[in-house]
């Protein structure tokens, strides 16, 4: 490979425009981009954005971006899968299907990898960042900065990914990469670079905002909110933030292995010459697995609260609850080994990691036991987030059975890579991540917009997600059954065809259900005057986040609430505490807002495209620039203000307006109010919540 | 469309095996449930097993989140409501033990069968077992049989109820090599032996392939097993031994071109210790100790799987 000095290997033929396949849906994607700039250009809309969302360090703001960003990567994701049906229903004995070997292998990992990485975990990430400062009774996270760095890194991560589309290729290994496949012998092309760097970046991302919100909940709760009264959903998160810390680590220095070996000719994983490519599958499902119960348990939190909200009823078992979330964090931790039981690491080993992998179902069947007796005697009403629920709980239920199925290392020999798994991984996925996360959305939503989304629509996107998922998947668990193997791009067996074919009308149900929910926003939005909620409490909930204003402030809260009780708000409401805080009003110290995280991610993603393509000058220029940033923003003293009391006066009786009015610090005037604050460097984004 | 429907039925299909098939069965339709072999049988009991005790606890919470939500409606004012109820130790204890109770019988069930159904196990038999030697490659199989001085490519044949015990590597990435009606897979890693014992028990053509996805060709490396009577394979390999075409280095080299959906290739003779020079190109400091087929070997094949097998 002849590398020039400015673009390394990068060259036009590079681009795959003999493709038409991918050139289209560049082409497309372009377009679309193409058209919203002109639109937000036309509409002169770019200094709100960047002034208001872009450079904003408000959690909310910052929350309702990443579902943005997880939105738009499930739609890739999901062209993906639509994809992979088609051919697969099409590729059986002469048919060929339309994709190549080397193309669909893209796909697959490609869907893969934006699923997992770049929707579920952005997805929670978002509401998280929406509902946990809210829910602990904080004015935002304890490192609002940070958070913006976090969300510009994942977001230049995909961009990452969506690049490889028109520059490049994708890796073809899978979204598990496993070595020696995705070593530089076999995988000579760019794609597993992609990869790596995707990972690598978006990883580092992940971390800082599980640091980030394990800080902010051990630490800004609102003064009596003892441990045993933090909400479910925010137990959750902060064991999720635990796991993200404990296993995160570990993929960044597996990626970092595998880089060494591509980029400096290492043998960590190669195929000979001292290299172990089982250490790469042990380390790599190391975080693996603690990695799937970090995008399921935010959404067990999220069932909770509403199972609880719509049954009219206290959640059954709360300190149950939050044993069995430990319990399971705890586990997940022991049981990585079940994703390769047919290495042959013995009976002893295996039958270890299979029992230790049942064991995980207890706690999870306790929490499905306290959900139905949250239900059990209450007063359900069936909205969309709790249709969404109720669809989980049967739903999961059968994922988990097949679970436990695949832990028996005897029926794993049969079953490993095949359909079967397929099916079992997305039936666990789809209803315990995607499911939660839907619910969540049409939950908080009245809170994050101040309307509520259509019901209707709802419903309708609801049984189609739910049939469609069916549809789409029992069929590849017969399929696991006749032996088919996944990740297949052709096959000679006449009688899996019709159940690929089912798969593929499954899978246009889905198409179907997604459908519905674009309508559901659309329709919203028009009808948002019939929608509206003015109470801020609309579904008579038990947290904090709902005892302020829907949306709420971008302080959130004119005065930190008091905590009394577990379901704090629904205790004030019983009470008759009042919840609305009233004159007089203390200054609000508040973080201000800031452009250096979008520069951190443009810079982010300049040094992983210039890893990708071997621009070595570029990478050195895009890290230092990095560093240099770092040090500027660690230096910057004007970094937060004070909101005085007779502003959060006014806004508080002037109708609370939601847009924030923290200045940027790009030529901002010397704060809104009163002095700016002088504090040791690092210790500022702490003390933003005024709690001196 | 109404066929469709019925063909989704699977899971009434899943005590039935198959159709009924004499001679060439290769295409059964449930591959997993309808075993031509001890293993494959008992890895079938061990899912229905595991299945059933499995429902215990599923049907409840399925047939309980239907009953719930309809009583329980907030319609139907006529049901018990208990807005502050949140706890009860009896439940509690219910939900935490009768799932225990449960795992450890699974557990239990995972430990016997988990030692009974070790690939490395050797089958129990009166006859004498058969080694073969499976190498994957890009993207195809080479067997070689020590014990009768012969290989094939992509075609596997088996003496009918004899223990066939393979010993599998990889002169490439990572593979799995699985014989679905026979029974269970293991991976195939280059430098690494790993070890696989199977037996069938009629004769019939069963398909094999590889399950670890490994690039272009990986949809089309499947292979034909074939088992047969003891004389017809006795037959066989006198008629393979009479070719012209032997397996030696420069044939491997050929072979270790990546090639798709390659045709069956018989090979009438094998360099000496072929198999260990592919495992030990990558892992240059194994004890070349060769493991050909001896009575007394398939008791000792602990300190045979010192070749670098690793525990992970
Ligand atoms: C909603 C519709 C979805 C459809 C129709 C779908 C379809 C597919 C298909 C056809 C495959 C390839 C199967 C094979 O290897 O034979 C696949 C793989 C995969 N899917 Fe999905 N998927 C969907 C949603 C999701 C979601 C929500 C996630 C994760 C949160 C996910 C994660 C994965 C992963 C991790 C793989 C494995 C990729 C690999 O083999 O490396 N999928 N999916
Ligand atoms: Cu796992």
């Amino acid at each position: 490979m002849n590398a020039s000095f400015f673009l390394g290997k990068l060259t036009l033929a590079a681009i795959p425009y003999q493709n038409p396949i991918v050139m289209g849906a560049v082409v497309t994607a372009c377009l679309l981009g193409l058209l919203l700039m002109v639109w937000i250009t036309y509409q002169k809309h770019w200094a709100y954005l960047w002034g208001e969302w872009f450079t904003s360090v408000d959690h909310k703001r910052i929350g309702v971006m990443y579902i943005i960003l997880a939105v738009v990567m499930m739609l890739r994701g999901f062209a993906d899968a639509i994809m992979m049906r088609t051919h697969q229903a099409l590729a059986e004995g002469m048919g060929q299907g339309f994709l190549p070997p080397e193309h669909y292998n893209q796909v697959f990992s490609a869907h893969g990898t934006i699923m997992i990485i770049f929707v579920a975990m952005p997805f929670f990430i978002g509401l998280m960042n929406y509902v946990v400062p809210l829910q602990i009774g904080a004015r935002d996270v304890a490192y609002p900065f940070l958070n913006s760095v976090s969300f510009w890194l994942t977001a230049a991560s995909a961009l990452l990914v969506m690049v490889s589309l028109a520059v490049g290729d994708f890796s073809q290994a899978g979204w598990t990469g496993y070595p020696p496949f995705s070593e530089k012998e076999f995988s000579p092309t760019t794609g597993v670079d992609y990869w790596i760097w995707s990972l690598q970046l978006g990883g580092i991302g992940t971390l800082l905002t599980g640091i980030n919100f394990f800080v902010t909940i051990v630490r800004l709760r609102a003064p009596g909110m003892t441990m045993m009264k933090i909400p479910v959903f925010t137990w959750t998160i902060l064991v999720t933030t635990v796991l993200i810390m404990l296993s995160f680590p570990v993929l960044t220095a597996t990626l970092a292995l595998l880089t060494l070996d591509r980029y400096f000719d290492m043998h960590f994983f190669t195929n000979g010459m001292g290299g172990n490519q089982m250490m790469f599958t042990n380390l790599f499902w190391i975080w693996g697995h603690p990695e799937v119960y970090i995008v399921i348990l935010p959404a067990f939190g999220i069932f909770s609260e509403v199972v609880s909200t719509f049954s009219n009823k206290r959640l059954f078992g709360y300190v149950s609850m939050v044993y069995a979330t430990i319990a399971i964090a705890v586990l997940s931790f022991v049981v990585w080994l079940h994703h390769f039981f047919t290495m042959g690491a013995g009976a002893d080993v295996n039958a270890f990691f299979g029992i230790a992998t049942m064991i995980i179902s207890i706690p999870t069947g306790v929490k499905m036991f306290n959900w139905l007796f949250t239900m059990f005697r209450g007063r359900i009403e069936f909205t969309t987030p709790m249709l969404w629920s109720l669809g989980f709980i049967v739903t999961f239920t059968v994922g988990g059975m097949t679970g436990v199925l695949l832990s028996v290392p005897g029926a794993d020999y049969v079953l490993h890579n095949s359909e079967f798994l397929v099916a079992h991984f997305h039936n666990m996925l789809i209803p315990g991540a995607l499911f939660g996360y839907f619910a969540g959305y049409s939950y908080w939503f009245p809170k994050m917009f101040g309307f509520q989304l259509d019901e209707k629509w709802g419903r309708r996107a609801f049984w189609a997600w739910l049939s469609g998922f069916y549809l789409a998947f029992m069929p590849l668990y017969a399929l696991g059954f006749m032996g088919m193997p996944r990740r297949l791009e052709h096959y000679d067996n006449p009688v899996w065809q019709p159940y690929l074919i089912a798969a593929l009308l499954g899978t246009a149900l889905v198409a179907l259900g997604i459908f519905c929910q674009g309508v559901q926003l659309f329709v919203s939005i028009r009808n948002r005057n019939a929608l509206r909620d003015t109470t801020g409490d609309l579904w008579n909930s038990h947290s904090l986040e709902w005892s302020t204003t829907s949306p709420p402030p971008f302080y959130n809260f004119a005065k930190l609430p008091q905590v009394q009780a577990l379901d704090a708000f629904a205790h004030m409401k019983e009470q008759g505490i009042p919840h609305r805080a009233t004159a007089p009003f203390a200054p609000i110290h508040m973080p201000r807002n800031t452009g250096v995280g979008v520069a951190m991610g443009a810079f982010t993603f300049a040094f992983g495209f210039a890893m990708i393509w071997y621009i070595w000058w570029l990478a050195v220029v895009s890290l230092i620039a990095l560093l240099v940033t770092v040090v500027m923003r660690a230096n910057d003293e004007n970094v937060d203000y004070t909101l005085s009391a007779d502003e959060v006066a006014r806004i508080e009786s002037n109708g609370l307006p939601h847009s924030a009015h923290a200045p940027s610090t790009v030529g901002a005037p010397e704060g809104v109010a009163g002095e700016k604050h002088n504090r040791p460097a690092g210790t500022h984004d702490l003390a933003t919540q005024g709690r001196e | 469309m109404k066929k469709i429907w019925l063909k989704l039925l699977p899971f009434l299909w899943l005590a039935q095996s198959g159709y009924a098939c004499e001679g060439d069965c290769g295409n059964s339709r449930w591959a997993i449930l309808d075993p031509k072999g001890p293993i494959a049988a008992d890895e079938k009991t061990l899912i229905l097993t595991a299945f059933g005790l499995m429902l215990i606890v599923v049907i409840p919470v399925i047939v309980m989140t239907f009953a719930f939500a309809w009583k329980y409606r907030a319609s139907n004012q006529s049901a018990t409501y208990t807005p502050k109820w949140d706890n009860s130790h009896l439940i509690e204890w219910i939900v935490w033990t009768i799932p225990a109770f449960i795992v450890l019988a699974l557990g239990i069930l995972v430990w016997r069968s988990t030692h009974d159904l070790t690939p490395e196990k050797p089958l129990v038999s009166t006859l004498k077992p058969i080694t073969v030697e499976v190498v994957a490659l890009n993207w195809k199989w080479l067997f070689i049989y020590p014990g009768q001085g012969i290989a094939t490519v992509n075609q596997l044949m088996l003496p009918a109820g004899t223990p066939i015990t393979f010993h599998i590597t990889s002169d490439s990435v990572m593979n799995s090599f699985f014989i679905p009606r026979l029974g269970g897979q293991i991976y195939a890693m280059a430098g690494m032996q790993t070890e696989l014992n199977l037996l069938a028990d009629t004769p019939g053509t069963y398909q094999g392939l590889n399950t670890q996805m490994s690039g272009e060709g990986f949809s089309g490396m499947h292979f034909e097993v074939r088992a047969m009577t003891p004389q017809e394979f006795q037959g066989w390999v006198n008629s393979v031994k009479k070719g012209q075409l032997k397996l030696d280095g420069m044939h491997l080299k050929q072979l270790e071109v990546p090639s798709e959906n390659v045709k069956p290739v018989y090979f009438s003779g094998v360099a000496p210790m072929l198999f260990e020079s592919i495992l030990q190109k990558y892992a240059p400091d194994t004890d070349p100790t060769p493991h050909h087929d001896a009575p007394h070997e398939h008791t000792a094949h602990a300190t045979e799987l010192k070749i670098n097998r690793m525990t992970p």
